[in-house]
């Protein structure tokens, strides 16, 4: 079956059939009903709804930015631009051996700080356990801090990373992406820096126009003459 | 409810009502998604005279915490009339009638919004009549409904909501402030299209078995109508300035 694409408000049905359920939608005897405003794309066996519009829901293995808020004996908290708090325990940090009274937690991360960081566990009774041990996770020294709406994040990544790789590679910047809308960018030069800040922004911005990825592009070549 | 304005001819021999309107016909209604910046979502609608502008935030934390729900989420909602909304100014204080029509807002949306996938967490609704000329809460919820899909919180359905009521002994839709005041009955209601379901439903003024048949079937006719717009609204908002 081909993916069709259509746009859907809450309350439409998106198709009738034997399909599996995934994001957005909801089934309703044999309807499959969509429960945001979005773009359904319907698979083989599959529905979904890609959301135009929300907050960030925590997703088990989902990459996060988050900024420390404060911490306990035990245990930090990370606002990750969520309706609910990360939490991120010290032995993450300091390791087994960790001791509430011989380690010092603000030695490591102190609030302000930020984070690159997973979601290890999400259920619906506690909230977001996140951990940074990890390859490419953990405090974030230097970048600049950009906020976009978590809608738009797979937009910015483009389709197999292609929006990203364009601006990555026009820019000299490394960039690293939470799937909660917050986006880190570092970069050497600061011209690289404000030319990937504003392709960010220009992605957040006009996400739902076709062929965006050639648009950067260009935009991104223009600068660099000027 | 009185009929104190003996002069006023609500519906006249040709079927015209006293605001030129025919019995089946509702009030000129726009309705825009969007618009503040600060909320999370937002809505204005204009429903004949009034003018009503909704902001949702959320899903939040709960605070007061006690007020938390560990099983699921929580909706609240606040219904205010702007001091100036009505000819005689309206102490800014909550009135009894505005907490009235907060929880019916509430319950009315209750049904749709799926607040189950966000246990412990809370979604405001804060509703603010700038213009009130009868038939606020039908307005109210139509854009509270709007408002929440701007917000991304998922919805089983939109929620519609439209008036009708008996005016000189006739069932009319969507009843205005003199029919309101002089008419015989009025029946709010709150629909969801495409569930089919009604989800709030109110009655004032006296009407026979057949009559409140009519009456809620004009209503639900009602509630389609600005469903097609609460649709568009939400269209040309999130597809509107589409290229491909």
């Amino acid at each position: 079956m081909e993916n069709k694409r259509k746009y859907v408000i809450p309350g439409d049905v998106v198709t009738t059939g034997p399909f599996r359920p995934e994001q957005n939608v909801v089934l309703d005897g044999n309807k499959i009903i969509s429960t945001t405003v979005g773009i359904s794309e319907i698979y083989d066996d599959s529905v979904r709804v890609i959301s135009l519009t929300g907050k960030y829901i925590p997703k088990i293995n989902d990459l996060v930015i988050g900024k420390v808020l404060s911490h306990t004996s035990l245990s930090w908290e990370l606002d990750i631009n969520s309706c609910y708090v990360g939490f991120l325990p010290a032995q993450d940090v300091f390791g087994r051996d960790f001791s509430a009274h011989a380690d010092e937690l603000t030695s490591k991360l102190t609030a302000g700080d930020l984070v690159a960081a997973r979601i290890a566990n999400f259920d619906r009774t506690r909230d977001p356990l996140v951990t940074i041990s990890d390859r490419d996770l953990g405090k974030i020294d230097s970048g600049a801090l950009i906020e976009i709406s978590p809608s738009k994040v797979p937009r910015l990544i483009g389709k197999r990373g292609t929006m990203i790789q364009t601006i990555e590679m026009a820019t000299d910047a490394a960039i690293t992406i939470g799937q909660n809308g917050w986006v880190v960018v570092s970069c050497e030069s600061p011209e690289g820096l404000l030319k990937a800040k504003k392709a960010i922004q220009m992605v957040n911005e006009k996400a739902h126009v076709a062929n965006l990825t050639d648009q950067v592009k260009e935009m991104l070549e223009s600068k660099g003459e000027s | 409810m009185g009929g104190q304005d003996a002069t006023m001819v609500l519906l006249d021999e040709n079927g015209i009502r006293c605001d030129g309107r025919k019995i089946d016909e509702p009030r000129r209604i726009m309705i825009k998604a969007g618009g503040l910046k600060n909320a999370d979502g937002s809505a204005y609608i204009e429903f004949g005279d009034n003018k009503i502008l909704v902001g949702v935030f959320g899903p939040r934390d709960v605070h007061p915490k006690h007020m938390s729900d560990t099983d699921t989420g929580i909706l609240r909602v606040r219904y205010h009339m702007e001091p100036f909304s009505v000819s005689d100014r309206k102490n800014p204080a909550p009135s009894r009638r505005e907490i009235e029509i907060s929880k019916v807002i509430k319950e009315a949306l209750e049904p749709a919004v799926m607040l189950e996938k966000f246990p412990r967490t809370a979604v405001d609704v804060f509703i603010e009549v700038l213009q009130a000329d009868g038939g606020t809460r039908c307005a109210a919820l139509s854009a509270a409904s709007v408002a929440l899909a701007d917000a991304g919180i998922p919805m089983r359905d939109m929620v519609a909501a439209c008036a009708s009521g008996k005016v000189a002994d006739t069932i009319v839709l969507d009843v205005n402030n003199e029919e309101d005041q002089a008419g015989q009955a009025d029946m709010p209601i709150g629909y969801m299209p495409s569930l089919e379901k009604i989800t709030l439903l109110q009655l004032d003024g006296v009407l026979s078995p057949e009559e409140y048949k009519k009456c809620v079937e004009v209503g639900v006719n009602g509630c389609k109508i600005v469903y097609e717009l609460q649709k568009k609204a939400l269209n040309d908002k999130y597809f509107g300035t589409k290229s491909d």
